[in-house]
């Protein structure tokens, strides 16, 4: 059997920076495996730009910020195999995979990077009632038929949610000839980010209906047209309410879900709520030496906290393959609260930790003029004012190490939302 | 000039074409759909019911019984995947355990094998996520699940390897006798035949009215269905049926055959013979309703439903036989359930009346066994990398959540009657069939269907002539 000191699963932008992180902390033996004929993941047909603003400090294109990694990569002489599929992880860290020209292998890794990302919710996961034709696609499929593959998968198009990707495929399908009659949004309010509601739908003068559902999907070969209803505030669809558009397209940006399949081969333990790996702050899961990052981890809005988050696995992933195991003397859990959905990591080790780690969270609804507050123990840390947070927009909060072993005690850090 | 003609390409028609393949004689089967298997016998609740069902003596009850009996060795000989899990219809303390009592007494009638009634200690033990309320439960143990694509796809392509030729795409507008023959007329030509089969589903009762004076009705009857996560594959390992109660029929809670979770039908007649569509109502009916058999099904790993129509016939039984004022006209009729476990046993009684009536022979070089699509999850990794050096493609995944390889997918392709279409590659290979339903793979498919058979990207579908996916180029639609 071959051995790697670290295997990577994924080589889009997670994967691609806890490499380049990975090696630059002093681990030589590392194998990338990609499934896709080429390395950047999902930036491929990101071809818009936007990216890279905090990591840069410049405006580039998805394919352009995944080159940037890709060239850290290939200057670094960094192994990784293309074409190739993961079958299997085991909590051991063998990793079996598969490709045309290998065959099916087994490599023996000491530790092992989750970077797999995330697929899109399908029509099917969402119980949309109508015929099964064809023209119903998840607004990431749409948006690689047109960026690559340069087809258009239809001429007048209805996208039901308010995701960053059916956003920026509706401004994409307008500039390419297609009509886009409505997006509309079950929750009542977007799940995309402000700019892209602003810049690919305002901009081109495409509504956007919040608290609608598709009711009825006509056409039993190709799409013929869809009925969208109102909801009430139990999200059921108000009986009058009913808007037919005739249409032969029917694009989905309902949501994104972290595919761990391969992590529960492991027997990596996942959170109910972002569906990713449990993970304290060195981003390590359950299972020793297998660390995750990335959209595989929670699903991020912006490609450059991913590689933030990437960089920080890898460095821990080094460390881990360098130093082992070291049992933590403490964990702190972190307890999200009022409003807080779930905070990534979930705990944090207050001997072993960086100097600062941040803490990633989403809320629950829609808050205005509220406060995000930190407590470690009872005693409030933190109160930052922030005039709107919304489920579409991911929150941080920083633990500071040396701030955090003045309260040696405690037993919890609450993150929370607050009125006043 | 035919012997025979048979209209209608689903299990059924699939099933009297091999039977008949075994005889000397020029045979064709038309289908107006691209593919084989697009009509009830692609949305069903893929399951082979033990027997105890039917009322004693109706052809339901004959057909279904021997129809299951003979899945093993069909199985076995044309390799498509059949499980024999076992039923239980389950009775709740509100409900008369008497009914379970009739049921049992039914089926041994019908010939059904070691049917027992079980407490619920023993259930338990069997299905611990029975509802708490269910009591005692009628256990068949030759019931069993199915593949219904591939049992009929491998009743087609061993009839198609002994002869039978298939027409697909092709429409029959109308049917006359004309002397002693009879003149099938479709969208594309006019075919002859000593005789017909009328297999046509939901429209067998125009195709019989079109040669007899005795009239048939078949309707619609939509059942819809949920499919949930191979994650959720696990929560019963038996069919549960439900007991009818005042709520209606109920509902069954079953594994499939692939590890998949379903839960269905709906019972709704409707006249639309093109209407499979879900509704919101009927979807939202399952959960409740399934709740009275089985409980917490994990309705959050739903990854797909659909809708199925079947071929209710105003009489209650399968019409099978001679049409009386139109010599060498064959029905198989109002073929609703339990038509998939009829289908292998329909084919040996319609190829026995046919060919007695026509008085053909049986051939010597009958070819009784298929090769299925190569699934190399079933080989070892020594195995498995045999055949990637052999063929690289089978080292090439398409389709991540099922783990399907290009190297399927091409033996789906070209095998014969093979997938020209999505949904085709699809129901052969699973490819697209998993958790993201198709999201990751289609356009890979897309392109392999390009390749493979010298299409025009803008010519792929999703299934019938006007299912196209793209349009266009960039920027040239119009």
């Amino acid at each position: 059997m071959q051995s790697y000191d670290l295997v990577i699963i994924g080589g889009g932008p997670a994967g691609l920076a806890a490499a380049v992180s990975a090696r630059d902390n002093g681990i030589e033996s590392i194998l990338i495996i990609e499934r896709d004929h080429e390395l950047g993941g999902i930036l491929n047909q990101c071809i818009h730009n936007g990216f890279g603003l905090h990591t840069f400090k410049e405006e580039l294109t998805g394919p352009e910020y995944a080159q940037r990694f890709i060239d850290q990569v290939k200057e670094r002489n960094i192994e990784y195999k293309l074409n190739t599929m993961v079958m299997d992880i085991s909590d051991k860290k063998v990793v079996t995979a598969m490709n045309r020209t290998d065959g099916m292998f087994e490599i023996q890794a000491k530790a092992v990077i989750l970077a797999m990302g995330c697929r899109e919710r399908s029509r099917g996961a969402l119980n949309i009632p109508g015929y099964r034709p064809a023209g119903i696609f998840s607004a990431g499929t749409a948006q690689r038929l047109v960026n690559i593959e340069g087809y258009m998968p239809g001429k007048k198009v209805v996208i039901l949610g308010s995701g960053d990707i059916g956003l920026i495929m509706a401004r994409r399908m307008t500039l390419e000839g297609a009509e886009v009659k409505v997006v509309a949004e079950l929750m009542p309010y977007s799940g995309g980010l402000k700019r892209n509601i602003v810049q690919c739908l305002d901009d081109f003068g495409i509504p956007l209906k919040l608290s609608h559902t598709v009711v009825d999907i006509e056409g039993k070969e190709r799409v013929e047209g869809i009925t969208i209803a109102e909801v009430g505030p139990d999200m059921k669809p108000i009986p009058g309410t009913e808007e037919h558009y005739e249409c032969d397209t029917l694009l989905l940006s309902c949501g994104l879900l972290p595919e761990n399949e391969l992590s529960k081969t492991a027997g990596v333990s996942l959170s109910p709520i972002t569906s990713g790996p449990v993970v304290n702050d060195s981003l390590e899961t359950s299972v020793e030496g297998i660390f995750a990052c990335g959209n595989v981890l929670h699903v991020h809005d912006l490609v450059d906290f991913v590689s933030e988050e990437a960089k920080n696995a890898g460095i821990n992933a080094a460390k881990y393959i360098k130093e082992g195991k070291k049992v933590a003397e403490k964990e702190i859990k972190i307890n999200p609260t009022g409003g807080v959905r779930y905070t990534v990591p979930v705990s944090i080790r207050p001997k072993e930790m960086d100097d600062s780690v941040t803490v990633r969270f989403r809320v629950g609804q829609v808050f205005k003029n509220s406060y995000v507050a930190m407590y470690y123990g009872d005693t409030q840390v933190l109160k930052r004012k922030k005039q709107i947070m919304a489920p579409g927009e991911m929150e941080q909060v920083i633990i500071k190490k040396e701030e955090l072993n003045n309260y040696p005690d405690i037993s919890e850090i609450t993150v929370k939302i607050e009125a006043e | 000039m035919y012997d025979v003609i048979i209209v209608g390409g689903g299990v059924t028609g699939s099933a009297i074409a091999r039977e008949l393949s075994k005889y000397s004689a020029k045979i064709a089967l038309i289908e107006r759909e691209v593919d084989l298997c697009e009509g009830t016998s692609k949305a069903n609740s893929a399951i082979v019911h033990a027997g105890f069902d039917a009322k004693p003596g109706s052809l339901k009850a004959k057909m279904n019984v021997e129809g299951n009996r003979m899945m093993d060795d069909l199985a076995r000989d044309l390799e498509f995947p059949f499980k024999r899990n076992g039923s239980l219809v389950v009775c709740t303390k509100d409900q008369d355990a008497s009914l379970l009592e009739n049921l049992k007494k039914q089926g041994e009638e019908n010939g059904v094998p070691d049917l027992q009634i079980l407490d619920r200690d023993e259930l338990i033990k069997m299905e611990p996520n029975l509802a708490d309320d269910v009591v005692k439960a009628l256990y068949a143990p030759t019931g069993a699940i199915v593949c219904p694509f591939h049992l009929t796809y491998a009743l087609a392509e061993n009839a198609a390897e002994n002869g039978v030729e298939f027409f697909l795409d092709t429409e029959v507008k109308e049917i006359k006798k004309d002397g002693d023959t009879y003149k099938v007329v479709t969208d594309k030509e006019t075919y002859e035949a000593k005789a017909v089969v009328n297999a046509a589903g939901v429209y067998a009762d125009d195709l019989n009215n079109m040669v007899s004076n005795k009239k048939i009705e078949i309707i619609a009857r939509r059942g819809q269905y949920m499919l949930l996560d191979k994650t959720a594959g696990g929560h019963v390992s038996h069919t549960i049926f439900q007991l009818p109660s005042k709520m209606g029929k109920g509902v069954l809670v079953t594994p499939t055959v692939h590890g998949n979770l379903l839960v269905g039908p709906t019972a709704e007649d409707i006249d639309n013979k093109e209407g499979v569509n879900t509704t919101g109502a009927g979807l939202g009916s399952l959960a409740p309703t399934s709740s009275l058999s089985v409980k917490d099904v994990p309705y959050r790993q739903v990854i797909t439903s659909f809708a199925g129509l079947r071929a209710h016939d105003t009489e209650g039984d399968f019409i099978i036989g001679e049409a009386e004022d139109a010599p060498n006209f064959f029905n198989a009729a109002g073929i609703e359930s339990p038509g998939l476990s009829s289908a292998p046993a329909i084919g040996v009684y319609v190829a026995k009346m046919v060919s007695e009536k026509l008085s053909l022979s049986e051939k010597s070089d009958f070819k009784a066994t298929r090769k299925g699509i190569l699934n190399p999850a079933d080989l070892s990794i020594e195995e498995r990398n045999k055949l990637i050096k052999e063929n690289p493609a089978y080292g090439q995944i398409i389709c991540r959540c099922e783990s399907i390889s290009e190297g399927e997918i091409l033996d789906a392709i070209h095998r014969p009657l093979g997938a020209k279409t999505l949904d085709g590659v699809k129901r052969r290979t699973r490819a697209g069939m998993g958790r993201c339903q198709a999201g990751f793979c289609s356009p890979r498919v897309m392109e392999i269907l390009e390749r493979e058979l010298s299409l025009s990207m803008f010519d792929v579908r999703k299934s019938g002539d006007d299912s196209k996916i793209v349009f266009g180029y960039n920027k040239k639609i119009s």
